[in-house]
């Protein structure tokens, strides 16, 4: 195996896309470690992004906030103003594993790794997040729900690297929230995780909406139906049924020791429900 | 088989090593440089045994690469007593008995003195949440939980 650390990003493209043999991104470790030690894995090549400037750093942007690849969850939850703009993606983030972890794992990797339970991907999918993806053909913009393609496996192509997650201005009167089901009170898989984001307008109702669902899925899912479900209403108990029911209906789980195919499909209901209060309430609506 | 040479500085001291690509800085500090106060326990991340921080922030040594810490402050159980005088933390942890085995306990020392850096006056269910990435098979860790409390009263009043 070869360790490189490059200065610049189109450096670390070049490299992975020349690479003939298997080879891997490395940003927290805190997936690609374990993988390495349990012999999942035995790459050729590991490229370390912790030395890109463009990629350690939170950056507002045009009313938005750009995250660097690189940035620890633990980063996020430091940072005031996006803890405000977005607190259900930050609570995302800051859910996968320990105060160790925590500073070293980042949410592009959570989101690169392409597992169906990732923690900090159903609020940037919510949120409609875009990620910049610089590869051998230079920079493209894509959908964070566009990138995974199945569990550990992405839609990126060879030698592409994810620089950045950008989460766009918020209008006023927005809010977000996720909420996972665990059997634990702390470190665990997410058995169920919803991420909800909405916009209200002046007397409460709701314009805008997007819902992420993981781990009941392949992959986390987009759920427009959930979204379609609330707008318009103002979160009352019939819309909150209609969220559920969509929700419900979206998912496509496995059984495992975690959880049964029926308990997902129902957790997954009631979790939007829970969700979508939160996030109503951050909005301001009463 | 390449060797990559790292300048680092480890507990204020500036430190140069070579280790193979794949070491992890858990591998190094143990068997490369003889401070085997980080312990190896699962070496997945889990159980907090190998805490130290990089730049200030707690972090498993199991889980980074030796090569990645060129440029950066490392800091390890090693460097928390002065001299012979111990660390509140660790006077505390001998006072309550918050140990048994010992094996956890050079990543509590670590993992709790950086909350107490962060946080000089934790809640004990932030002490809790801190540590729960430190994992204990001996103590039922309320006697760690009473330590940490009682060296962030201690520190507070110093």
């Amino acid at each position: 195996m070869r360790y490189e650390a490059p200065g610049t990003i189109e450096e670390a493209a070049t490299l992975l896309a020349r690479e003939s043999g298997i080879a891997r991104v490395l940003a927290g470790g805190t997936d690609l470690l374990v993988q390495l030690r349990a012999g999942m894995i035995e790459p050729d090549l590991v490229v370390d992004v912790k030395r890109i400037p463009a990629m350690m750093d939170i950056v507002e942007e045009n009313g938005g906030f750009r995250i660097g690849a690189g940035v620890s969850c633990a980063r996020m939850g430091e940072h005031a103003a996006l803890v405000a703009a977005w607190p259900g993606v930050v609570e995302g983030a800051e859910l996968i594993g320990s105060t160790q972890v925590q500073g070293r794992a980042t949410m592009t990797g959570n989101l690169c790794n392409c597992g169906p339970a990732a923690d900090s991907v159903p609020g940037l999918v919510a949120a409609k997040a875009v990620a910049t993806v610089v590869g051998p053909e230079g920079r493209r913009e894509i959908l964070v729900k566009d990138i995974p393609a199945g569990p550990g496996k992405s839609n990126l192509k060879k030698g592409e690297i994810v620089e950045s997650i950008f989460l766009p201005k918020r209008p006023e009167r927005s809010g977000d929230a996720y909420l996972r089901f665990i059997p634990r009170t702390e470190m665990d898989i997410a058995v169920v995780g919803v991420g909800v984001s909405l916009t209200l307008d002046a007397d409460g109702t709701i314009t805008e909406a997007g819902v992420g669902l993981g781990a009941v899925a392949p992959t986390v899912l987009d759920v427009e139906d959930a979204a379609k479900a609330i707008i318009g209403s103002k979160l009352d108990e019939a819309a909150l049924e209609k969220l559920a029911a969509a929700a419900s209906a979206a998912c496509n789980p496995i059984n495992d020791k975690r959880g049964t195919i029926e308990f997902r499909v129902d957790v997954a209901g009631v979790l939007a429900k829970r969700a979508a209060k939160i996030a109503y309430k951050r909005a301001g609506g009463k | 088989m390449s060797g990559i040479h790292v300048s680092t500085t480890i507990n204020g001291d500036q430190i140069d090593y070579v280790c193979e690509p794949e070491e992890t800085m858990l591998d190094v500090l143990r068997d490369r440089l003889g401070m085997t106060g980080a312990k190896e326990g699962c070496s997945t991340g889990d159980c907090g045994a190998c805490s130290i921080t990089v730049d200030g922030r707690l972090t498993c040594s199991c889980l980074m690469l030796g090569a990645e810490a060129g440029g950066h402050e490392i800091g390890t159980v090693e460097g928390v007593a002065q001299g012979n005088e111990l660390h509140p933390v660790q006077q505390k942890i001998l006072d309550h008995a918050a140990l048994q085995c010992g094996v956890c306990t050079p990543g509590i020392v670590v993992a709790a003195k950086a909350l107490l850096e962060k946080n000089p006056d934790p809640t004990e269910t932030e002490v809790r949440y801190w540590l729960a990435g430190n994992l204990c098979r001996c103590t039922g860790y309320d006697k760690i939980i009473r330590a940490v409390m009682d060296a962030a009263q201690e520190l507070r009043s110093a």
